[in-house]
C-alpha cells in the first residue's frame, strides 16, 4: 500500500525539519522519497501537525507486576471499559488497562513504539506473553540486573568479562533489550526485610556496594555494545533528600564516559529529586539535578511526571513499595523473585491538596524545563507510577504553557509553591522540543535508527494531529493542544493506518525487539557451564527451561549490538 | 529409545520441570521422578482415551466427524443467548486465550475453576494485596514454613522437597527450618512438623485474629481460641515474630471452610502485620497445573482473573453473580461449553442439574463425567504431553510445556479446535 500525506506541517527534529509544509510519501511500510500519486492513497492533512510516531522508553505495560496491579484493583477498571467493535477487542482501563486496550490507547495518542522497562528474567515468559498480545505497537523489555546474584558476585570479584558473558547469555536467553538496574543492592537487602540506606553501604551477605554495581554494569554495557545505556532506577527512591544519592549515582560513572555518548539513563527522576530531610520539609531538588545534567553529557533522564488523581504504583523496588504501604496502609502486593529481583505494587491517589504530592508534581515539570537540551530529557509519567500514559497530553500542555502551569500552581498548598521553583520558570516547550523529547531523542537513546524520524528509509510510523502549529499559540491555547494530542487525527504504523480520530482501524502485530548480544566465545564457553552448574543450586526451574526460543515472540526483531564485543 | 529431560509435569500447581521422560515408538515407557502423581499421569494419561468426536442422538452419544461436532458446538454457542464457557485449568494459556476470544465473540460468560478453589484467595488479594515471593525465595531463605489448611505431603508431593521445608537453599538447609502445620486433623504433613496446631473446623479466622492480638501484645482472657490453648498460640506468634524469613502456604482448608474470603483477608493481614517485625510472605497452594495461568491470561486480556461476563460487549466481573456456580445454580445460562475440566464431578448438585438440562459441549482428552452428560464431545490432545504451550506455576513463574509424544491420529490440540469453532461461530453470525 502506498500513501501520500499531503500539505501537513512536518516536525521532524532528527532531520532538522521544524514546522515545514511538506508531503510525506509511504510505500511498503517505509518512508520513501516519492510515490506515484495516481496509485497512492492521497490523504489531505492540510495545516495539520505531522510528527514521527511517539516512542516511549519507559512505561510499565506488560509482565508480572503489571498483571498483579490489574488483578488486585478491579475498582480501577469498573468505570472505564471499551466495547468490542470491529477489529477492536473489548477491554478495560484505567491506570492498569487490559492488554489490547493498552495498545489501542497508545495508538490513539499517536505513539507506535513503547518499551517495558522492567522484567524479572525468570518471569520474562510472562512479559513476552503480554507483549505478544499488545496490538499495533513495537516493543521490547529490559531485564533486571541490579540485584542479580551472579552479577553482584562477578563484579565483586572483579570478573567483568565473565559478568559481560553472563549478561550476554541472559539477554539472548530471555530476549531482552537493555540492562535495567533498580535500587542496586537494595532489593536483595529487602529480601531479608532490610534496605540499603546509602550508595556506599554494603549489600548484606554479598560484600558489594550499589556504587560498585552501577559502575560495573556501565562497563559491561560498553563491552557488550548494547544499543541503550544502562537504565537506572536509583537507590533511595521516594526518600526526602534523595537528590544527593541521585547526584552521587551519576557522578560515580562520570569517569567512564568517552565522548558525548550518554552512558547512563536515569529514569523517572522526579521520584529521585527530593530535597529536605523528611516529608515535612520536603522540597524540590530538581534544580541541582538539572544543573548536573546540563553540565554532564554522559547522562540522560526521563521525568516520571505526577498526575493528580488515582493510579497504581508498581516497581521492582520492593522496599520502596513497602515504605509506601506503611504510609498509606491500603493494598500492598510484594513479589520477590529468586536470585534476580523483586517487585511491589501499591495503589495511590495523588492529591492537589497534599503537600508532598504537590511538590512531586512541580519537580517533574521543573526537570523537563530546567534541563536545557531536550535530546537528554524525556517526557514520561513512568506509567502508571506517576499517572497513566493517557495523561501525556496534559503534561505536554503544561510544558508548552506557563499559563497552564500557573492555573494548577495556584490551587496547590502555599508551602508547596514556596518550596519549588516552578513558578519562576518561564520556559515553554515548542512543538519542536516536544517532538524531540517524545520521539526523536527517545528513539536515538534506544538505538532505533528507523524510529523517531521521517527521513527516507525510516519505518512509516507517523502521527498526524489536528492542530495548526503555525496558527495555534500553545502558550495560550493549551486546551487545544491537549485535545489535539489526546486523539491523533491519524496514526500510521509501518505504513498502515491503525487509528483515525480515536477509532481503531486496524490492529497489526507489532515487533518485539531484543539484542542478539554475544561476549567473546572463549569467555562464554567458560562462563556458561559455571552458570549452568550454579543454576541448579540457585533456581527452582531447570536451566533448559529458562531459555525462551525466538519462535515464542509473536514478531521477533533481533538487533545486533553497536560494536563488536570485546 | 528417546530420553527427554527437563519435562514439565502437567499434574499440580508445583509444575515441577525436572522430569525425565523415556519414549519408545511414540509411547512413554518410563518416567524418572519421585512423584507418584506425576508418574501415574505420564504413564496412564492414554488409558480410557476417547478418540472419536461424539454427538448425542436419541439420547445416546454416537460417533461423528470432527466437522459435524464443530458445527454442533458452534451452533449451540451462537443460538444461546447467554452461554457459559467453563474450565481452563488443565490446558495451556494459548487455549485459554482462545476461550476468552470465543466468550467475547458470543457474548457469554467465561469462568475458570478458580471459582471453586482459590476464588476466595483472589477476593482476599483484591481486598488487601498479597505479600508473596517466588518459590526459590522460600528455598533460599525461609527458616519458618507454615502450612495452613493444606497438605502438600499428599496433594503437592514434591513441594516440600523441591521448594519448601525439605529443600536445600543457598542460605538455608532443611534442618535450619521450622515447620508448622495448622489443620483440623493430623495430616501426613503434620506428622513431620515441628509444631502441629489443631484448629477446630471453621474457626481459622478466630485463630488468626488471636495471633494478631498476640503480635500486638494484647491480652487474651480466654483459655483457648478455636480449640487451641492460648499458650500454643503464643508459641506460634513468637515463632512467627522471631523468624528471619517466614512463609505461610495455605490451601482449600482456608478458602473453602466457613468464612471463605474473610479467612484469606485474615491470613493476608496477619502476614502484613508480621512484616513489621520480619520478612514474611504468603502463597496459595494452587491445585491444577495451569489454574494460575488461567487467572493470568484472563487478567491481562480482560482486567479480571475469573468470572468474566461479556454479555454487554465488554468485560464485567461480579463474583457471586458471574461466577460459574452462581450462573448455573440460578439458571442464568442457556448453554455450556466445558474445556479441560469436569464440573459434573465437582460442582454443587443444583449447578450440575442445570448444566445437564441445557445444551452442553465438552472438549477433553478423556470421557469425563461431564462428557457422559454432554450433547457433543470433541476429543483433544493431552496438553503438556502431546501438545506444548505455556503454563504458570503457583508462584507465577511461566514456563513452556513440552510435547513428548504425538497425539493419536486425527486428534487436534484444544487450541486448534477452539479456533475452528471460533471461525465457524463468526461465519454463522455473519450469515444472520
Amino acid at each position: 500500500m502506498e500513501y501520500l500525506l499531503k500539505n501537513g506541517y512536518v516536525v521532524d527534529p532528527a532531520n532538522k525539519i521544524d514546522c515545514e509544509r511538506k508531503d510525506i510519501a509511504v510505500k511498503d511500510g517505509k518512508i520513501v522519497e516519492s510515490v506515484d500519486e495516481s496509485k497512492a492513497k492521497v490523504i489531505d492533512v492540510k495545516d495539520m501537525l505531522v510528527m514521527p510516531g511517539g516512542v516511549d522508553l519507559h512505561s510499565h505495560i506488560a509482565g508480572s507486576k503489571v498483571n498483579i496491579g490489574r488483578l488486585f484493583r478491579p475498582e480501577d477498571h469498573y468505570k472505564d471499559y471499551e466495547v468490542k467493535k470491529g477489529v477492536r477487542r473489548s477491554g478495560v482501563g484505567h491506570s492498569v488497562p487490559s492488554i489490547f486496550t493498552t495498545g489501542y490507547r497508545y495508538a490513539t495518542l499517536g505513539y507506535t513504539t513503547v518499551f517495558e522497562p522492567a522484567t524479572p528474567p525468570l518471569k520474562t515468559v510472562h512479559t513476552h506473553d503480554e507483549l505478544n498480545d499488545i496490538p499495533i505497537l513495537d516493543k521490547a523489555c529490559f531485564p533486571l540486573f541490579g540485584n542479580n546474584w551472579f552479577v553482584m558476585e562477578y563484579i565483586r570479584d572483579g570478573k567483568l568479562e565473565e559478568c559481560a558473558a553472563y549478561i550476554a547469555w541472559l539477554m539472548r536467553s530471555v530476549k531482552g533489550y537493555a540492562i535495567k538496574v533498580v535500587d542496586p543492592g537494595g532489593v536483595e537487602a529487602w529480601k531479608w526485610g532490610g534496605t540499603v540506606q546509602d550508595f556506599d553501604q554494603e549489600v548484606p551477605r554479598f560484600g558489594i556496594t550499589p556504587r560498585e554495581i552501577v559502575r560495573g554494569l556501565v562497563k559491561v554495557n560498553k563491552m557488550l555494545g548494547l544499543p541503550h545505556p544502562i537504565h537506572v532506577h536509583a537507590n533511595q527512591l521516594g526518600v526526602p533528600g534523595n537528590y544527593k544519592t541521585t547526584l552521587r549515582t551519576l557522578d560515580a560513572v562520570k569517569d567512564l564516559a568517552a565522548g558525548d555518548r550518554p552512558i547512563i539513563h536515569l529514569t523517572h527522576v522526579q521520584f529521585n529529586a527530593y530535597g529536605g530531610v523528611d516529608y515535612l520539609s520536603l522540597s524540590s531538588g530538581a534544580d541541582a539535578v538539572a544543573d548536573y545534567v546540563n553540565k554532564n553529557p554522559h547522562v540522560t533522564i526521563d521525568i516520571g511526571q505526577v498526575i493528580f488523581g488515582d493510579t497504581t504504583t508498581m516497581t521492582a523496588d520492593g522496599p520502596f513499595e513497602y515504605k509506601l504501604f506503611t504510609l498509606l496502609r491500603g493494598k500492598w502486593a510484594n513479589a520477590d523473585v529468586e536470585v534476580e529481583t523483586g517487585a511491589g505494587v501499591v495503589p495511590i491517589t495523588y492529591s492537589r491538596s497534599n503537600y508532598v504530592h504537590a511538590v512531586m508534581w512541580a519537580i517533574g515539570l521543573e526537570l523537563a524545563l530546567l534541563i536545557e537540551d531536550p535530546w537528554r530529557v524525556f517526557i514520561t509519567t513512568d506509567h502508571p507510577n506517576g499517572g497513566p500514559f493517557t495523561e501525556y497530553p496534559r503534561v505536554f500542555s503544561w510544558l508548552m504553557s506557563k499559563e497552564a502551569r500557573a492555573k494548577v500552581l495556584k490551587k496547590l498548598p502555599r508551602l508547596a509553591r514556596a518550596r519549588t521553583n516552578l513558578k519562576d520558570i518561564d520556559r515553554e516547550y515548542t512543538f519542536y522540543d516536544l517532538a524531540i523529547s517524545t520521539r526523536a531523542a527517545t528513539a536515538k537513546i534506544l538505538g532505533l535508527s528507523n524510529k523517531g524520524h521521517l527521513g527516507v528509509g525510516a519505518d512509516a510510523d507517523i502521527a498526524v494531529y489536528n492542530i495548526n502549529p503555525k496558527e495555534v499559540n500553545p502558550s495560550k491555547d493549551y486546551k487545544t493542544v491537549r485535545q489535539a494530542f489526546a486523539k491523533a487525527y491519524l496514526t500510521m504504523k509501518d505504513g498502515e493506518i491503525v487509528a483515525k480520530e480515536g477509532e481503531i482501524v486496524s490492529a497489526p502485530v507489532g515487533r518485539t525487539y531484543w539484542v542478539n548480544t554475544k561476549a567473546p566465545q572463549d569467555i562464554e564457553d567458560a562462563v556458561i557451564p559455571e552458570v549452568k552448574r550454579l543454576f541448579e543450586d540457585y533456581y527452582t526451574i531447570r536451566y533448559e527451561n529458562y531459555y525462551i526460543p525466538e519462535s515464542y515472540l509473536a514478531c521477533s526483531a533481533p538487533i545486533q549490538p553497536l560494536e563488536p564485543a570485546g | 529409545m528417546k530420553v527427554i529431560n527437563a519435562v514439565l509435569c502437567p499434574g499440580c500447581g508445583s509444575l515441577c520441570d525436572d522430569n525425565e521422560v523415556y519414549v519408545e515408538d511414540n509411547k512413554i515407557v518410563k518416567v524418572r521422578t519421585d512423584c507418584a502423581i506425576s508418574t501415574s499421569k505420564f504413564l496412564n494419561f492414554n488409558k480410557d482415551r476417547n478418540t472419536t468426536p461424539l454427538i448425542r442422538v436419541d439420547g445416546e452419544l454416537k460417533p461423528t466427524t470432527l466437522e459435524a461436532a464443530i458445527e454442533r458446538v458452534a451452533r449451540i454457542l451462537v443460538e444461546a443467548e447467554y452461554p457459559l464457557i467453563y474450565g481452563w485449568s488443565l490446558t495451556s494459556c494459548e487455549a485459554q486465550k482462545k476461550g476468552v476470544e470465543l466468550a467475547e465473540e458470543v457474548g457469554g460468560v467465561i469462568d475458570n475453576t478458580t471459582t471453586v478453589c482459590h476464588g476466595p484467595s483472589i477476593l482476599g488479594v483484591q481486598d488487601f494485596g498479597e505479600p508473596t515471593c517466588s518459590l526459590g525465595e522460600v528455598r533460599a531463605r525461609a527458616d519458618l514454613i507454615i502450612y495452613w489448611g493444606c497438605n502438600p505431603s499428599s496433594a503437592h508431593t514434591r513441594h516440600m522437597k523441591r521448594y519448601s521445608s525439605l529443600s536445600k537453599g543457598r542460605f538455608r538447609l532443611p534442618e535450619q527450618r521450622k515447620v508448622v502445620v495448622v489443620d483440623v486433623r493430623k495430616t501426613p504433613t503434620a506428622r513431620n512438623a515441628n509444631l502441629f496446631i489443631q484448629v477446630k473446623p471453621n474457626q481459622d479466622y478466630e485463630l488468626m485474629a488471636a495471633l494478631k492480638m498476640m503480635l500486638q501484645n494484647e491480652e487474651i482472657e480466654e483459655q483457648e481460641v478455636a480449640g487451641v490453648p492460648v499458650e500454643q498460640i503464643e508459641e506460634l506468634a513468637e515463632l512467627m515474630r522471631s523468624c528471619e524469613f517466614g512463609v505461610l502456604f495455605f490451601g482449600l482448608g482456608l478458602t473453602m471452610s466457613e468464612g471463605k474470603e474473610r479467612n484469606i483477608d485474615g491470613a493476608i493481614t496477619l502476614v502484613r502485620e508480621l512484616n513489621r517485625w520480619t520478612k514474611f510472605a504468603i502463597m496459595p497452594m494452587r491445585g491444577h497445573y495451569n489454574v494460575t495461568g488461567a487467572n493470568k491470561v484472563f487478567t491481562w486480556q480482560t482486567g479480571y482473573p475469573y468470572a468474566v461476563d461479556f454479555s454487554r460487549g465488554y468485560p464485567r466481573y461480579e463474583p457471586g453473580d458471574t461466577t460459574a456456580v452462581d450462573v448455573l445454580s440460578r439458571g442464568y445460562n442457556d448453554a455450556t461449553l466445558v474445556v479441560a475440566s469436569d464440573p459434573v464431578a465437582n460442582l454443587p448438585k443444583d449447578a450440575v442439574k442445570h448444566l445437564c438440562s441445557k445444551p452442553l459441549a465438552v472438549i477433553d482428552p478423556h470421557i469425563s463425567l461431564t462428557a457422559f452428560m454432554a450433547d457433543v464431545v470433541i476429543p483433544c490432545a493431552f496438553v503438556g504431553i502431546e501438545e506444548g504451550g505455556t503454563a504458570y506455576r503457583m508462584d507465577g513463574v511461566g514456563m513452556i510445556l513440552k510435547k513428548v509424544v504425538e497425539p493419536p491420529e486425527g486428534i487436534l490440540p484444544d487450541t486448534q479446535i477452539l479456533d475452528l469453532i471460533l471461525k465457524r461461530v463468526r461465519e454463522l453470525k455473519g450469515g444472520r
